[in-house]
């Protein structure tokens, strides 16, 4: 069963939520755990795994025989991306920008393309404890980065349906959480009371329907400002379960500030943990919030 | 006329916070939401719209079922892994196409057509603080850095033609394609980072990005007293890469409750500390 653990607004958090629950879980039952915010993977200063194995994760990049090339232009006009553009009457890549879909290579009338694996990040895998636990890192300077997250996800297959699969997924509602958070059983969404946190809760809402996939919130620093009324209401007139809160503490910040894992530190967020396990494991034996 | 960029790397650090304060306190700007994918700016800012228009994204596939015989051709071709079958008929699933033409290209029917594709929206308004230009980005669309880089263009040209001296970006969080969209060219960018272990972790990596792109950065330490040693160890750790700590902003709850009201500065400690890093902001960008 796969579960990813998304967001829309950033540092609402995701990991911490993620990092928690994987830790209750695998108490219980095996749980791979897989971060896939590549831009920014965090959950590994939490979880502390020892890596194990690490590939690099790379793209075809055309690169043109100058020898071959006459400058006809037909590359140019393929690209969608202008990752290809000729400038005389020589082709020119800007490998930073090419999504790697071959149509330069494939219809180049001289055969003076050809494609090289060029590096864009890279996938380690390792264990934490009982966690079997694999993060994806995209590269400083690389704008591509929804292969590394594919990547990443790519070894959500290799587990078998009695294992929990967590996936720390980026924020955002773009194509790097899509790939993040396609092919979930279920989406828990972490949002905070406040207005940012509810606008960006509702568009990650959309996505996940509009994906097809469940959904239940997880309400994260409860109690900091009044709008955790707000939260319920669009959730109550959404008819998305609300499976956790959690409540604001300075405690809780500084064990998150220091890289903690609250469930080894404070036995009522333990407890809260366990019941958003049940919680989960419930709406999924429910058939989630689909009406 | 100058571009200001807040950046943060890890999302929830304050940018947008940040951001909203150096609208209330920059004179002569244009205001750009650049978090295309959730963008929050207008929360707080609270804009009149001007002009909304259609963003269209890259074209993307469709497949007409009269013509297609089903010879996997496009299956074949496409790296996205886009194309399916019902039955003997590709179907394209729509989220997985990144637009790119290949199958359209290929196919030896001529069943596949590219359709326009409108990715989202970009809209022009008017704040109490100035003139504002942000977007909204379809969920699930490719071309978020295409979207920042046209919101950008708008608002430069909104400042040419008021005269405003500077642009403010708020940008979206992460390094990849709208990060980098968002920083190429900026005249200067504000890194709003946290003392968590998450936040230093990051902040390494934007200010990576930061330098591959030669943009010069400043870095402001937002709830800089959850965790004072690690402000410090953030601080040294900036002084080592030569970047200035332009401020180190206290936890407030004055400013969740400010935000809440829909208001874009509060009076409290942390919205004294904000005045501070804007002047000094503005004092290193001559703005």
């Amino acid at each position: 069963m796969i579960i990813s653990i998304a967001s829309g607004k950033g540092g609402t958090g995701k990991t911490t939520i993620a990092t928690n629950l994987a830790q209750v879980i695998s108490t219980e039952m095996d749980t791979w755990f897989l971060d896939c915010d590549v831009e920014a993977p965090n959950a590994h200063l939490f979880l502390t795994p020892q890596i194990d194995k690490t590939q690099d994760v790379s793209l075809l990049i055309p690169e043109v025989d100058d020898s071959k090339c006459d400058g006809c232009g037909v590359c140019d006009e393929v690209c969608a991306f202008n990752a290809i553009v000729v400038l005389g009457d020589k082709a020119m890549v800007f490998p930073e920008i090419c999504h790697s879909c071959g149509g330069c290579s494939r219809c180049c009338p001289k055969k003076a393309i050809s494609e090289t694996p060029v590096r864009i990040g890279q996938v380690e895998a390792g264990r934490a404890g009982d966690i079997r636990f694999f993060r994806g890192v995209s590269d400083v300077g690389v704008a591509v980065v929804t292969p590394v997250v594919k990547a990443v996800k790519n070894k959500a297959r290799l587990a078998d349906e009695n294992t929990a699969v967590l996936i720390d997924a980026p924020p955002g509602t773009g194509c790097p959480v899509v790939a993040a958070v396609s092919g979930s059983d279920y989406c828990v969404l972490v949002t905070e009371p406040t207005p940012f946190g509810l606008n960006d809760l509702k568009l990650a809402v959309q996505l996940v329907r509009h994906m097809g996939i469940d959904c239940g919130v997880v309400i994260n620093r409860c109690g900091l400002t009044g709008s955790e009324s707000d939260v319920d209401a669009y959730c109550e007139s959404e008819g998305i379960p609300i499976l956790a809160r959690i409540p604001f503490d300075r405690r809780y910040a500084g064990c998150y500030a220091r890289g903690g894992i609250w469930v080894n530190e404070f036995p009522e967020l333990h407890n809260a943990f366990n019941a958003l396990w049940a919680s989960i494991t419930a709406e999924l034996a429910a058939g989630g919030s689909a009406q | 006329m100058k571009e200001l960029l807040v950046v943060s790397g890890k999302g929830g650090t304050g940018k947008t916070t940040i951001a909203a304060a150096l609208a209330v306190l920059t004179q002569d700007k244009v205001i750009a939401d650049c978090d295309v994918d959730a963008a929050d700016l207008w929360l707080v800012l609270h804009p009149a719209s001007i002009r909304k228009d259609a963003f269209r994204g890259l074209d993307k596939a469709i497949v007409d079922r009269n013509k297609c015989i089903g010879c996997g051709l496009c299956f074949e071709v496409c790296r996205f892994d886009a194309v399916g079958f019902e039955g003997q008929i590709a179907v394209i699933n729509r989220d997985s196409c990144e637009g790119c033409g290949v199958c359209f290209r290929c196919c030896p029917q001529k069943a596949i057509e590219m359709k326009e594709n409108i990715a989202g929206h970009v809209m022009e308004s008017q704040t109490k603080y100035g003139y504002m230009v942000h977007a909204q980005l379809g969920v699930g669309e490719e071309n978020s850095g295409r979207l920042v880089a046209e919101v950008r263009k708008r608002a430069r040209e909104a400042a040419e033609r008021l005269d405003a001296r500077c642009v403010i970006i708020d940008g979206p969080p992460g390094i990849g394609c709208p990060v980098i969209s968002a920083v190429t060219g900026v005249d200067m960018a504000l890194v709003v980072t946290e003392p968590t272990v998450a936040g230093r972790h990051d902040l390494e990596r934007i200010l990576d990005l930061l330098s591959h792109f030669k943009v010069p950065a400043v870095v402001c330490v937002n709830k800089s007293d959850l965790d004072e040693g690690r402000s410090l160890e953030i601080a040294q750790y900036c002084a080592s890469r030569c970047v200035e700590v332009v401020g180190e902003i206290p936890f407030d709850e004055d400013v969740p409750r400010t935000l809440a009201q829909g208001q874009a500065l509060g009076t409290g400690q942390a919205a004294r500390e904000m005045r501070r890093v804007a002047d000094r902001v503005h004092s290193l960008m001559a703005i």
